[in-house]
């Protein structure tokens, strides 16, 4: 198949339309997506997507890496939040293996998870911003991201592709400058989050690029299989976080926000109400975690965690266990578990089947951008051209949860 | 805290399906069963059109391959949002011929879903719209995820995997 060409050419017998690649590199898909796009004018007609350009083959791979070596894998999936990949990969394994992770840890997840979902949202909604003109709004929250990727980098030393946790907890307690950067983007972030609605919320230019645009309807997103903000914006308050609360989400005091109309404004207001909420989540979070006895980062389950290297060193047990881990004696249950998250777009799940060795049998990740973006040719159809890119930015795809 | 239990809805099943009901189990809580692939279609829509069960929401369509049975598992989660529960579905087909009805007649989302699944397995859903490749290049002639492809190149000597614990 040449996919320069329209798969399907039988509605155009006269040779009127003009086919529009949009992509694989195009500057406004921001990602590698292919839309072969058959225009009347600017209008589009009909559209084609064509995907699987950075495909990596992450399911078979997993099936051939003990479990603490897929965490890598999962930051490559929404790289704009990988910390809530690694969660909830955590979170599977813990299930499978029936861990109780300490409420400090808990909590500490939390603060990393709703610092991920910001800098998703912050990118999702600038770049709402910067498609439609604005490009000041883009480069004044982007700075945020900066903050929160400083945080990355004092938790787990790396900034994009975060591995950050480990299964039972973290590879290493927060430390003092950690808290101090948290507490400091607390104070900070929320100032220029007002600036920037303040910019945009009732900009007549952004409004009329936005509202009433690609609107979609609760049947529609939900047979489509629409989850995450997008889904929420069309009314549906559905938010893994609250409905299968996972890693003492149901102690917290936080709301969902949705929309009405699923139109691109919509999901705008949407993602900027869910990073007040956040917000929110990490203030109680640190709040609560007063109350918690220091130092606790990481439940006991020496079968799993790695010991600390001076212990390996120094002791013969953690040897022992360093070892059994490293060389993979340690087999996990046979069994089959799906754990779902509240990633970034939607919900995350993670499918695992163990047979009783060391590796995953099958371990499928239910993507939430793969699902999301099958509507995007078909809602395409019949709009203009400028409203696709801006209605594809705030579907916040992201390419490499996409591919896989 | 679901408004529904795993027994009403097995119950719920075994009255309208009886015996092509098998295999019941619940895995950490989520209701787990085989069908056939003649009733496949007949499961879902009655679980997605039941005012008890009203599981809304096809989350997610995946297959595995068991080569030991020849065998491949065709594996639907479905959720419903409103009594908050989830269900798994699963339908063992011969491998030589995986042929499955097209769940797309009842949600969108299985499009994609039974494509990749499609493009991975090999899985032939009958009815679907458009079943083409969609991750993998479509000169691929393999269906790559079967166990029977290794992962990497199996003549290299330099990684095999005894020597990485694996």
């Amino acid at each position: 198949m040449n996919h320069n060409q329209p798969v399907y050419t039988d509605n155009d017998p006269q040779e009127e339309l003009v086919t529009l690649n949009l992509g694989p590199t195009h500057p406004a898909t921001h990602g590698v997506f292919q839309n072969v796009l058959q225009l009347d004018g600017e209008r589009i007609v009909s559209g084609v997507s064509t995907i699987g350009y950075i495909h990596r083959a992450f399911e078979k791979i997993a099936e051939h890496r003990p479990f603490y070596q897929i965490t890598p894998l999962t930051d490559r999936l929404n790289y704009c939040s990988s910390p809530i990949n690694n969660m909830g990969w955590h979170m599977t394994v813990e299930k499978l293996l029936n861990i109780k992770v300490p409420k400090r840890v808990d909590y500490l997840r939390i603060i990393v998870m709703e610092l991920a979902r910001i800098s998703d949202h912050i990118i999702c909604n600038t770049i709402i911003a910067q498609d439609t003109g604005a490009t000041t709004t883009f480069l004044y929250l982007f700075q945020f991201r900066e903050h929160i990727y400083e945080i990355y980098e004092e938790v787990c030393g790396a900034r994009l592709t975060t591995n950050i946790g480990r299964i039972g907890g973290f590879e290493r307690d927060f430390n003092e400058i950690a808290f101090a950067k948290i507490n400091k983007f607390l104070k900070e972030f929320p100032l220029a989050l007002k600036e920037f609605e303040s910019l945009l919320n009732r900009n007549r230019i952004f409004i009329d690029r936005t509202a009433g645009v690609a609107a979609v309807t609760q049947e529609d997103a939900l047979s489509f299989g629409w989850t995450g903000p997008l889904l929420r914006s069309t009314g549906v308050d559905y938010d893994v976080r609250v409905s299968e609360p996972y890693s003492s989400y149901d102690e917290f005091d936080f709301e969902v926000p949705v929309g009405t109309s699923g139109d691109i404004y919509d999901r705008y207001l949407v993602r900027n109400e869910e990073m007040w909420q956040s917000l929110r989540l990490i203030e109680q979070a640190m709040e609560k975690l007063k109350g918690e006895p220091a130092g606790v980062f990481h439940a006991d389950v020496p079968d799993f965690y790695l010991p600390a290297k001076e212990e390996v060193y120094n002791n013969m047990e953690a040897l022992i266990y360093h070892f059994k881990i490293v060389m993979g004696e340690i087999d996990a249950p046979k069994a089959e578990v799906y754990h779902a998250v509240e990633g970034g777009n939607g919900e995350l799940g993670f499918y695992l089947i163990n047979d009783g060795g060391r590796t995953p049998y099958r371990l499928h990740f239910r993507r939430p951008s793969f699902i999301n973006y099958s509507m995007f040719a078909h809602m395409s159809e019949g709009m203009l051209l400028s409203d696709a890119i801006i209605n594809m930015s705030s579907m916040n795809i992201i390419a490499g949860e996409l591919d896989a | 805290m679901a408004d529904i239990t795993n027994n009403d809805l097995i119950e719920l099943l075994g009255g309208k399906f009886g015996n092509k009901i098998t295999g019941v189990n619940e895995p950490y809580g989520l209701l787990t069963f085989e069908t056939t692939k003649d009733v496949i279609i007949g499961v879902l829509q009655f679980l997605k059109e039941s005012e008890v069960a009203n599981m809304n929401f096809l989350t997610d369509i995946t297959a595995v391959h068991y080569p030991e049975k020849n065998q491949i598992a065709v594996v639907y989660h479905l959720h419903s949002m409103v009594k908050r529960i989830r269900i798994r579905i699963k339908v063992f087909i011969h491998e030589h011929t995986p042929n499955i009805p097209t769940a797309t007649v009842l949600w969108k989302s299985a499009n994609w879903m039974e494509r990749e699944t499609y493009d991975f397995f090999g899985v032939k859903f009958e009815g679907h719209p458009d079943l083409r490749r969609i991750l993998n290049m479509d000169e691929l002639n393999v269906h790559p995820m079967l166990k029977q492809y290794p992962l990497e190149d199996p003549n290299r000597v330099d990684k095999k995997d005894e020597y990485f614990g694996r």
